[in-house]
């Protein structure tokens, strides 16, 4: 085992919900989305972005191969009241995709990262 | 039956691509031109316009586009759907109708306008009924704010548009209608389908889910494999192929750049994604876990599968209301220790602003080029970052503190930290902050107040 940066099994986007962000994330190849609804947990999410959010909730797209995020909290008071530069959530989605995941050694080769 | 429904995305946001509409045009067979104007925040800048100048609270460069556009459709026979009256779509609907006849159009112009989302005149009637407009993220009741209350608008959906179609509009300008109205319309004018065939809704709010962010399905902002997007100097702006079954391909017109593939599909179907479960609009409820996508060829992607559920009783009410002020400035510091000097810099700001005596909601410090997007998740800068950007955002419910701030950033230049630049801009200015009220209503309350007119050129 060895882990990957999730950069190297999905894409994503997000955009805002009020003071959630949503990220989508999406398996870069078919076989990556076991990887990601088995390593991509709420709670390791949570623990990945810390103070930055103050809830996380998970929802699954196995006909899209993607996983949908809500992280409540992230946006500062969101919309127009908030004062980041992020304020919308645009870029939340490349934050998660610095998240490290173990993956075994086959697909840590297939990825580069072995 | 072979019947196919093309309906062309023109504008994603206020503000998108001037020429994509006209490239859409002309660029091959469309049958519908969408083009959605409104965002949450866009209704609450359109009513202090229109405070200002009753004639005006829509999108104004949706006239001259509508003049470049109108021969186009007088010619070849397409429609438009659109929400770009905002606050006042009859004076929208004038002025296209000005420019119409300002032109030597082939025919006349029908125009289908389509009022009644506007209840800022009637929340106290509501509140007095009993509905108490509920902030559907805080719980608070809108007694809270409701001296402060700048705009108030009921989401429609599409069956006001499918009337203005049926009576043989060219054009169909509205107010709050949600964008996947503007693209569900078309379709159930043009397929017959029932208003609950629940099914074909959310197919068609799928569809519309699609469109509805103009060219962010077809290649813009899209991070897959973002360096092997070709063309995005002309990109092409999405279009939906329908069927009468509902299932339907996304594409775009030959020889535009960008892309079209089962990757750029779905990163904008996980757009502002809640609960894929559930994706509820006026009319109707989606479910985005039945969508199936398959690869169909050169840019084209077919959508299929599509199931939903009925529409629920409420209708969703979007309230801007005055909260406060902010103001954000920003100083560049350079290489050696710029991010120090930064640091040092947002320590002596804040000192003196606290000399002041200033009180503020909040002060946000972000370090753009260390910590701006991805917080401590980016980790240390690098000692020999080549420039650090401090960017220090105030807000208060007051504007003094505020107007105040404004003038703490520039002092900074001559009386702290070195090798600072970037400060050609002038002072911050001080803006109003108008922020946005979600609650629900009973969709008896406003449906028998929606209207729909035609008007002729």
């Amino acid at each position: 085992m060895t882990t990957v940066q999730l950069r190297y099994l999905a894409h994503a986007r997000s955009g805002d919900k009020g003071d959630s962000a949503n990220v989508g994330l999406i398996a870069l190849a078919p076989e990556y989305y076991d990887i990601l609804v088995r390593e991509v947990t709420v709670e390791r999410v949570a623990e990945h972005f810390g103070d930055m959010v103050s809830g996380v909730e998970r929802f699954e797209l196995p006909n899209l191969r993607a996983l949908n995020f809500l992280l409540h909290g992230a946006l500062d008071g969101g919309g127009t009241v908030s004062l980041k530069t992020d304020a919308q959530g645009k870029v939340y989605s490349t934050a998660l995709l610095r998240m490290e995941v173990p993956v075994d050694d086959r697909v840590a080769a297939a990825v580069g990262n072995a | 039956m072979t019947h196919t429904v093309r309906i062309a995305s023109g504008q994603g946001f206020w503000g998108d691509w001037l020429e994509a509409p006209m490239r859409q045009a002309q660029g091959g067979p469309i049958d519908y031109l969408m083009m959605d104007y409104l965002a949450e925040v866009t209704m609450s800048i359109m009513q202090k316009q229109k405070s200002r100048d009753p004639s005006r609270g829509y999108a104004r460069d949706f006239v001259p586009l509508m003049e470049r556009l109108l021969p186009e459709v007088a010619a070849r026979g397409f429609k438009v759907t659109t929400n770009a009256g905002g606050v006042n779509p009859r004076g929208c609907a004038e002025a296209v109708l000005d420019v119409a006849r300002g032109l030597s159009l082939e025919r006349p112009v029908k125009l289908g306008l389509v009022t009644g989302d506007d209840m800022l005149d009637r929340i106290d009637e509501l509140l007095a009924a009993g509905h108490p407009l509920t902030n559907l993220d805080t719980g608070r009741p809108l007694s809270d704010v409701r001296d402060h209350i700048v705009s108030a608008n009921a989401y429609l959906g599409m069956r006001p548009i499918v009337e203005a179609l049926a009576g043989g509009a060219d054009v169909v300008i509205t107010g709050r209608v949600t964008d996947t109205g503007l693209t569900l319309a078309p379709m159930f004018h043009e397929f017959g389908w029932a208003l609950d065939d629940w099914d074909k809704v959310a197919a068609g709010t799928v569809a519309g889910h699609i469109l509805e962010c103009g060219a962010q399905a077809s290649g813009g902002n899209l991070l897959y494999q973002w360096q092997d997007v070709p063309g995005l100097a002309d990109p092409g702006f999405p279009i939906v192929e329908a069927h009468a079954d509902g299932s339907f391909e996304v594409t775009k017109h030959p020889g535009t750049g960008g892309v079209v593939s089962c990757q750029s599909v779905t990163e904008q179907l996980v757009y502002e994604m809640g609960d894929p479960n559930e994706y509820i609009t006026p009319d109707g409820v989606a479910d985005f876990t039945t969508i199936q996508l398959e690869a169909a060829g050169q840019d084209r992607v077919r959508v299929h599968g599509i199931a939903g559920g009925p529409r629920t009783d409420m209708l969703k009410v979007s309230i801007a209301y005055g909260y406060g002020f902010k103001a954000v400035g920003s100083l560049v510091y350079s290489w050696p220790d710029a991010y120090a000097k930064a640091q040092a810099a947002d320590r002596i700001l804040r000192q003196r602003l606290q000399d002041l005596g200033l009180e503020y909601e909040q002060i946000l410090t972000e370090f753009v080029g260390v910590d701006a997007t991805h917080g401590h998740l980016a980790g240390p800068p690098d000692p020999e970052i080549a420039e650090v950007e401090l960017r220090v955002g105030v807000r208060a419910r007051d504007r003094a503190p505020v107007e105040r701030f404004t003038r703490e950033i520039a002092p900074l230049v001559l009386t702290g930290p070195p090798s600072v630049t970037g400060f050609a801009g002038g002072r911050p200015a001080v803006q109003e902050i108008v922020a946005y009220w979600p609650a629900l209503i009973d969709r008896t309350e406003i449906e028998p107040h929606v209207k729909v007119e035609w008007l002729e050129s």
